[in-house]
């Protein structure tokens, strides 16, 4: 019998999720203490940022979560079909949350407002604080997305080759687990990112 | 090999963790139109809070895995907070 530990691939993924929050944690701490510093320029600078579509990202990440939890539902319950699809719609969400992205720093880097413009550098030390906290953390959320996105085809394409299956599944948790992390940072992103205003 | 029960959420479950969260996404969008001033941020962290706790307990499935794991984000969150005392401790009031 091959040799198997899940609570152990469960906890070494739990340890490596510990050091991802303490490093977006850092960068938590440094926006507390910027914003209790320039409260003002934070609340100015946070009008460039569009609402609305960070609004759409939360929900898109939202459910992106449920549908790979309802996969490894699937996945137990023997239905690796369904697994696969909503596993496939799962990363369609990782898609539509990348396209909505680049439009809005598309947007900002039209109008030339990317860390080391020139239009950044007329700003108040608040706004460019603002605006690299900004640029540093949505930035290092999406390389997580990225990540996130290639551990889920991954796992899909084992998913469908059966490889994981309703006896073996621990992958499809680590992957599910790391995926919620990105959301849950999402999650704090958001509202101290995009509702200040 | 020892048996462990495995504790499969159904659908529904999920489905209704999904809303939960939408709802309070909807909460903490429409609470900053109203002003609170100084506890705009405090209402926001709250709610973000209360989102983060679903996460990690009902999609992370934390409340059906063994207490182990509970205990070891408990510490880590724990750490953590200390962190923000100290280095507030420290900006707020040198």
């Amino acid at each position: 019998m091959e040799h198997r530990d899940d609570i152990g691939a469960k906890l070494g993924m739990w340890v490596f999720i510990f050091t991802e929050i303490l490093l977006f944690g850092g960068l938590f701490l440094v926006y507390a203490i910027m914003r209790s510093a320039y409260s003002t320029e934070f609340h100015q600078a946070a009008h460039h940022l569009n609402a609305f579509i960070g609004s759409i990202n939360t929900v898109v990440l939202l459910l992106s979560s449920a549908t790979v939890a309802m996969s490894i539902t699937a996945v137990q319950k023997g239905n690796n079909k369904l697994a696969v699809i909503l596993l496939f719609i799962t990363l369609l969400c990782a898609a539509v949350f990348m396209v909505n992205k680049y439009f809005e720093w598309g947007h900002k880097i039209h109008i030339g407002l990317y860390p080391g413009s020139d239009l950044m550098l007329t700003l108040s030390h608040g706004q460019v604080m603002f605006f690299s906290l900004y640029f540093f953390m949505t930035g290092l959320h999406m390389f997580h997305l990225v990540v996130g996105g290639i551990i889920l085809t991954i796992v899909m394409l084992k998913v469908q080759r059966g490889t994981i299956n309703a006896g073996h599944y621990v992958l499809l948790e680590n992957g599910g687990l790391y995926w919620h992390l990105v959301d849950l940072i999402w999650i704090f992103l958001f509202p101290l990112l995009y509702l200040i205003t | 090999m020892e048996t462990e029960t495995v504790h499969i959420t159904p659908y529904r479950a999920h489905a209704w963790v999904l809303i939960t969260l939408l709802a309070l996404t909807f909460l903490t969008i429409t609470v900053t139109w109203i002003d609170l001033s100084a506890l705009t941020v405090l209402v926001a962290m709250l709610i973000a809070s209360v989102k983060a706790y679903i996460v990690l307990t009902y999609f992370m499935h934390l409340k059906f895995e063994s207490s182990l794991f509970r205990v070891f984000v408990i510490m880590v969150l724990a750490i953590y907070v200390l962190v923000i005392l100290f280095t507030l401790s420290d900006y707020l009031f040198r």
